[in-house]
């Protein structure tokens, strides 16, 4: 079976036969693809805000979009990172302060007030998407209440700590003596 | 054979791959009875060391069974010999090497151009770790290629269990050295900051050279109550402070020698701004490591103290307070570990029964189970503290 990974494999070296199963969980990928979306979108708001607020009826509000473009990246690359849980926190939160900027220009002298309509169809979707992928991503690191296991009786010296402290320090002396004389 | 294989972040895969070959007069080939994953597997896990390719296979520490050997290996090891593999492949001949210096081998990174633009200059050959180092297949799989397998090796006897002698590949010299290069005097307090398997290796290292005290650091209670179980006075840096505590241990002088055995992914805590900030410039690529540990070691020190910096670095660290390190003419020995240097002592000390390090191991499964133990040893589940894997 053809593997990609195994072109750039040093000659000799074990190549792939047949893969095995993927850590990555479904909810996973979709965390991936979401990161992407969001250094996508966060791009196009940071380079051409003017299209973004000319298609939304809301001349004038060119820098509040490149912020959000900056928003949208951050947490794009937050999303792909190990910490993937935070960067999806933080794109529902970006979510809502899109839909609070999208009311504030759904209004009856907006003539663009249809495509509004439709962006925040949109951000609801994928909100939603967001929210899922944050719950299903949350770490398993196991709560700070959870019963552990202790391991008092494992010191790693067979002959007890006493005997290796004592060991330890005849040694020194035995050195020092030798330094001495 | 089966082998664990890198696939990218946070993605191991237990593949079928082809079966290692001699290539060079001076290789071997281990039937590998044992391997271990490391901490800073973890590191190629989250993939916060550059030069990973998928395909990779993982592993660094490792043993097993001479099955193959080339022409070129001059008698040095047969067939059927049972052997540690220590995770710097050293040539055993350039001038690092006859210095000791073996984890800085001039000969055996065979991808040193990359090592020399990222690093100023190449270091050793790594098993199982990043193309900086060479890229060489690692051993988490059934079988292992041993370049330079004359001189990488170290030969251990029969009637001693893998779970005693394992460790003498990487964790046990890494702490021995974490510790040997703090030059403990009998009346030193020494600090150690991570509990985790090369934390534990210190802590008994220290305690083995002499140590008056030994104080550890963590938040976990099963790393704590293991080292506690040393010897080891602890501190939960969660419930408690550090600097507070240390000062209180040392008559308000600071601890001589401290020991940074966490690295680059140091704990992220709200009431340790510096962590935060760490993690989020890390999160944006704006910083490779989190090096909070070094700058604690650094402010609680006792000036003229020594730092020891087991812990891998991957990059760049900001924020270091390089005024308090110069001004307190403290000392930094750092590197990854001469493994060789100290394993005739190592092994002699298990032989003699002064220490086994099979203590650390809370999970042994088969190699197959490997990619999800990887899981549970980042995130510490079922008081995960160190894994074998037997293939």
């Amino acid at each position: 079976m053809f593997h990609f990974s195994n072109i750039v494999r040093s000659k000799g070296d074990p190549a792939i036969v047949e893969g095995g199963p993927s850590l990555k969980r479904p909810q996973d990928q979709l965390a991936r693809a979401l990161g992407w979306f969001s250094i996508g979108l966060g791009a196009m708001e940071l380079l051409a805000p003017r299209r973004v607020t000319e298609t939304l009826g809301m001349e004038g509000s060119e820098t509040m979009v490149r912020a959000f473009g900056i928003r949208e990246i951050l947490a794009g690359i937050m999303s792909l990172s190990v910490d993937k849980n935070a960067g999806l926190w933080a794109r529902v939160g970006g979510d809502g302060l899109d839909a609070a900027a999208l009311l504030s220009g759904l209004t009856s002298d907006n003539p663009k007030k249809g495509n509004i309509a439709l962006a925040l169809l949109m951000v609801g979707g994928i909100a939603m998407l967001d929210y899922r992928a944050a719950q299903e991503t949350k770490p398993q690191r196991p709560a700070r209440t959870a019963r552990r296991r202790l391991y008092p009786n494992r010191s790693g010296f067979p002959k007890g700590l006493e005997a290796t402290r004592s060991g330890a320090k005849d040694l020194i002396k035995h050195a020092t003596a030798g330094v001495a004389s | 054979m089966k082998a664990l294989v890198w696939h990218g972040k946070e993605d191991i895969r237990c593949d079928t791959v082809t079966d290692p070959e001699i290539q060079d007069p001076r290789d071997a080939i281990i039937k590998v009875t044992s391997c271990a994953i490391c901490g800073s597997d973890l590191h190629l896990f989250h993939n916060y060391i550059p030069g990973m390719m998928p395909g990779d296979i993982m592993g660094h520490e490792t043993m097993g069974e001479v099955v193959e050997v080339g022409s070129g290996v001059d008698g040095k090891l047969k067939k059927g010999d049972r052997i540690v593999v220590p995770f710097t492949i050293i040539c055993g001949e350039c001038d690092q090497c006859k210095r000791g210096n073996f984890s800085v081998c001039e000969t055996t990174n065979r991808k040193r151009h990359l090592a020399d633009k990222v690093f100023g200059h190449s270091t050793a050959g790594l098993f199982g770790y990043t193309h900086l180092t060479g890229g060489y297949p690692g051993g988490q799989a059934e079988y292992l290629r041993v370049p330079f397998a004359d001189a990488t090796h170290i030969k251990v006897p029969a009637g001693i269990p893998d779970e005693q002698l394992l460790f003498l590949s990487d964790i046990f010299p890494t702490g021995w050295q974490a510790a040997a290069q703090c030059d403990i005097v009998p009346t030193d307090t020494v600090a150690i900051w991570g509990c985790g398997p090369v934390g534990q290796m210190a802590i008994r290292s220290a305690i083995l050279l002499g140590a008056n005290q030994v104080v550890a650091i963590d938040c976990l209670p099963e790393r704590l109550s293991m080292a506690e179980a040393a010897g080891a006075t602890t501190i939960n840096f969660e419930t408690e402070s550090v600097l507070e505590r240390l000062q209180e241990l040392t008559d308000g002088k600071g601890p001589e020698k401290c020991i940074d055995c966490v690295g680059m992914e140091s704990h992220v805590m709200a009431t340790l701004p510096d962590t935060v900030l760490d993690r989020a410039k890390q999160m944006v690529m704006l910083e490779s490591d989190r090096p909070h540990v070094l700058r604690e070691m650094i402010y609680v020190c006792r000036p003229g103290g020594i730092i020891s910096v087991p812990g891998v670095y991957s990059g760049f660290s900001d924020k270091l307070p390089m005024g308090a390190f110069m001004n307190k003419g403290l000392t930094m020995r750092t590197g990854q570990t001469h493994v060789n240097r100290w394993t005739d002592d190592l092994l002699r000390r298990i032989e003699e029964g002064e220490i086994d390090p099979s203590f650390v191991i809370t999970h042994t499964v088969p190699l197959n189970q490997g990619p999800e133990m990887y899981q549970v040893f980042r995130d510490k589940r079922d008081s995960c503290v160190k894994v074998v894997l037997k293939p």
